[in-house]
C-alpha cells in the first residue's frame, strides 16, 4: 500500500474512502463497456439527486430538508465517482459527462424522471431505488473490476442509511393518517410501473459478466424487502400495468429534457468555462 | 474576578428593587461568566434573547432560499455538491438555534409561527435576490463573512446556550466564506463574461452585506442594554469597520472593485473610511419592501402548509406506538 492508501498498481483498493478526484488522478482507463455500464449508474444517482436536491428549503420539517439534502448529496458523490471512471474511457471529466451529452445519451432509468410530486412520491420512490441499490451496491462490492467495487462499497454504507431513511417514513406514512395512508400507497401506486425496468438484463450486463451485476439477479431480495416493509407499514403491493421501459437505450420520458435543461443551461451559456 | 462597582445596580439591566436572584444574575455577567437555562434571569433579558437568537435561526431557514435557488443549476458537479452541504448547514444552524431559544421556554412551533405570521423578522439581506451563479459567490464571501464579523462575539455571549451554539456555526461559516470567496476567486479569474458576473454580484451585494451590522449607532436603541448584558460585545459601526477594513485587501486580492467612491485608507484612524449607506433603503426592505421579501415569505408558508399531513402523519404514528408501549408495560405488570 502507497502512503494515500491505494494498491500500487492501480492506485485504487476497495474499501477506501473514495472520491471523484481520487479516481480521476488515478490514471485509470475504463474499458468502453465498463464505461457505458459506469455511466448508466451514474446517471440514475445524478438525475435522482438532482430530484431530491429540489426538496431542500421545501421540506415538510427542517429535520427533512437536512435528510433529504444529505441522500441527495450521497448520491450526486456516487454520480460523481461513476461518471468520472466512465469518462476515463474517452477522456471525458465528470462534467463533460453530465454537463455537455444531450438527453439521448443519457441511460438512467425511467424511475429517476418523474416528476418530484409530494412527499408521499418521494418517499414511495426513494423506497424502491434505495432497496434496489442497496442490492446492487452490495452485488458490486465483489465485481472483478476494483474500481467499481470499491466505488460499490463506498456507496453501500450510505444506501443502508437511505433504506433506513424511506422506509421509517414509509411506516410513519402508512401508519400515521388516513391521508397519509392514502397519499403513501399512491405514491407507491406511481412508482411501481417503474420497478420492473430496474431488473432488466441486457446484452451489456451478459457482456459484463462478473464486472456488471445481472439486474435480475437482484428481484428475489428486492421483493423479499419491500413485501417486509409494505407489511410493516400495512400498505398494499401495487398491482399496476408495467410501463414501457427504455431508458437504458437512451428513451426517455418528456420529464428528463426538462431536468437536463435546467441542470445545463449555466455550463452551457459558458462552454469551456471552469468554475 | 467579580467587580462589586456601585454602578451595577443603578445599570438600566437591572431592577430598582435588588432582589438575592437580581443580584447573582449581575454577578454573573460582571464575572463574565455563563448565565444557564435554569438559572434566575430578568424577564426583559429572556425576552431580548429570544428575539435575537429566534431571528438569528429564522434567517438561516430564509436564507436557504437564495442558494438553494442555484443548486439545481450550478456549473459544475463539485460545486453543486459543496453548494448543497452548504445550504444544508444553514438548516442546521436553524436547527441549533431554534434549541437555543427553546431553553428560554419559547416551542419551536411558536417561534416558527411567528415567523410565518411575520410578527418576527430575519435579516434583510434575504429579501435580495440571487440572480446569478455569482451571487452564491457573494452571499458565501460579503454576507456570510458579515455574519462571521457579527457571530465570532457571539461565542462568549453571556447566555450559555447560544454561545455555545454559536462556536460551531462560526465554524461552519468560515469554510462557507472561504467557498464564497473561491468561487468569485473563479470567475474573477475566468472568461471576461465570468469576471463581469462576479463583479456585478459584488456591486449589488456590498451595500446590503454592510448593512447587515444593523443602523449606525446612534440609532440602534437596543444595542446599549444588550452590550451590558453581555450578549453583544461591539457596537453595530465597531463591527462594520472590521468588516470593511478586512474585505478591502480580499476585494484587490480578488482583482474586484468595492462599489463605494469614498472607500479610501485614513493614516490617522488606521482604517478604512467608507461611504453613507441607503438606510431609507434598509428601512424600506426591513419593512416589507424589498426586491423579494413577499416570494421568501410565500416560500415558507407553501413548504410548512403543504408538509403538514407529513407532520401530522409523524405525530400520529409516534402516539399509537407510545400507546402500544404503554399497553405492553401494563400487561407486563399484571402478568
Amino acid at each position: 500500500m502507497t502512503a494515500g492508501g491505494f494498491d500500487s498498481a492501480t492506485r485504487i483498493s476497495v474499501g477506501q474512502a473514495l472520491t471523484a478526484e481520487d479516481i480521476a488522478a488515478a490514471g485509470l482507463h475504463a474499458d468502453e463497456d465498463v464505461a457505458r455500464y459506469a455511466t448508466r449508474l451514474g446517471d440514475d444517482a445524478l438525475i435522482l439527486s438532482q430530484r431530491l436536491s429540489w426538496w431542500i428549503s421545501r421540506a415538510p420539517e427542517l429535520e427533512e430538508d437536512i435528510a433529504l439534502g444529505n441522500i441527495a448529496l450521497d448520491l450526486l458523490g456516487h454520480a460523481r465517482s461513476l461518471l468520472t471512471y466512465a469518462g476515463t474511457a474517452g477522456g471525458k471529466t465528470e462534467d463533460d459527462l453530465a454537463y455537455f451529452r444531450d438527453e439521448d445519451d443519457f441511460t438512467c432509468v425511467h424511475l429517476v424522471q418523474l416528476d418530484p410530486g409530494d412527499f408521499g412520491h418521494t418517499i414511495a420512490r426513494q423506497l424502491v431505488y434505495s432497496l434496489y441499490a442497496y442490492e446492487l451496491y452490495t452485488a458490486l462490492s465483489h465485481s472483478d473490476d476494483p474500481t467499481l467495487a470499491a466505488i460499490a462499497q463506498k456507496a453501500v454504507k450510505e444506501v443502508e442509511y437511505h433504506v433506513d431513511h424511506a422506509w421509517q417514513w414509509a411506516m410513519r406514512l402508512g401508519d400515521g393518517t388516513e391521508e397519509s395512508h392514502r397519499r403513501m400507497q399512491a405514491g407507491l401506486d406511481q412508482v411501481w410501473p417503474f420497478v420492473d425496468e430496474l431488473f432488466e438484463d441486457d446484452d451489456l450486463t451478459d457482456r459484463l459478466k462478473g464486472v456488471a451485476v445481472q439486474p435480475s439477479s437482484l428481484r428475489p431480495a428486492f421483493d423479499d424487502a419491500i413485501r417486509r416493509v409494505l407489511a410493516e407499514s400495512t400498505l398494499e403491493l401495487p398491482s399496476v400495468p408495467q410501463a414501457r421501459t427504455g431508458g437504458r437505450r437512451g428513451e426517455h420520458r418528456e420529464s428528463l429534457g426538462f431536468v437536463l435543461a435546467e441542470m445545463q443551461s449555466l455550463a452551457r451559456m459558458h462552454p469551456g468555462a471552469s468554475w | 474576578m467579580a467587580d462589586s462597582s456601585p454602578q451595577a445596580s443603578t445599570d438600566p439591566g437591572t431592577t430598582a428593587t435588588s432582589s438575592p436572584e437580581q443580584e447573582q444574575f449581575d454577578r454573573i455577567i460582571e464575572q463574565d461568566s455563563r448565565i444557564e437555562p435554569r438559572d434566575w434571569m430578568p424577564d426583559a433579558y429572556r425576552k431580548a434573547l429570544t428575539r435575537q437568537i429566534s431571528q438569528h435561526a429564522h434567517s438561516e431557514i430564509i436564507g436557504m432560499q437564495p442558494e438553494g435557488n442555484w443548486i439545481s443549476r450550478a456549473p459544475s458537479l463539485k460545486r453543486k455538491a459543496i453548494l448543497i452541504a452548504k445550504v444544508q448547514d444553514e438548516a442546521g444552524h436553524g436547527l441549533y438555534l431554534y434549541s437555543a431559544a427553546e431553553t428560554l421556554g419559547t416551542p419551536r412551533s411558536v417561534l416558527n409561527d411567528q415567523l410565518l405570521t411575520g410578527k418576527a423578522k430575519y435579516s434583510s439581506i434575504f429579501n435580495y435576490p440571487a440572480r446569478s451563479w455569482a451571487d452564491v459567490g457573494a452571499i458565501g464571501w460579503l454576507v456570510d463573512g458579515a455574519a462571521i464579523q457579527n457571530q465570532v462575539p457571539l461565542c462568549r455571549c453571556s447566555y450559555g446556550p447560544y454561545g455555545r451554539a454559536m462556536v460551531r456555526v462560526c465554524k461552519e461559516e468560515s469554510f462557507h466564506q472561504r467557498q464564497g470567496w473561491e468561487i468569485l476567486h473563479s470567475l474573477a479569474n475566468g472568461t471576461p463574461a465570468q469576471k463581469q458576473m462576479a463583479q456585478d454580484a459584488v456591486n449589488r451585494f456590498y451595500g446590503p452585506a454592510l448593512q447587515m451590522f444593523g443602523p449606525p449607532d446612534g440609532d440602534s436603541p437596543n444595542s446599549q442594554q444588550s452590550m451590558q448584558w453581555k450578549i453583544k460585545r461591539f457596537s453595530n459601526d465597531e463591527l462594520r469597520q472590521r468588516f470593511v477594513d478586512m474585505i478591502v485587501p480580499q476585494a484587490e486580492a480578488l482583482g474586484l472593485t468595492l462599489p463605494d467612491p469614498d472607500l479610501r485608507w485614513n493614516e490617522e484612524r488606521g482604517h478604512y473610511d467608507y461611504g453613507d449607506l441607503d438606510w431609507d433603503e434598509f428601512k424600506a426592505v426591513l419593512s416589507g419592501n424589498g426586491p423579494c421579501n413577499a416570494q421568501r415569505m410565500a416560500h415558507r408558508i407553501r413548504a410548512h402548509e403543504e408538509g403538514a399531513w407529513v407532520r401530522e402523519a409523524a405525530a400520529a404514528h409516534a402516539r399509537k406506538q407510545a400507546d402500544v408501549e404503554t399497553k405492553e408495560s401494563t400487561l407486563l405488570r399484571h402478568a
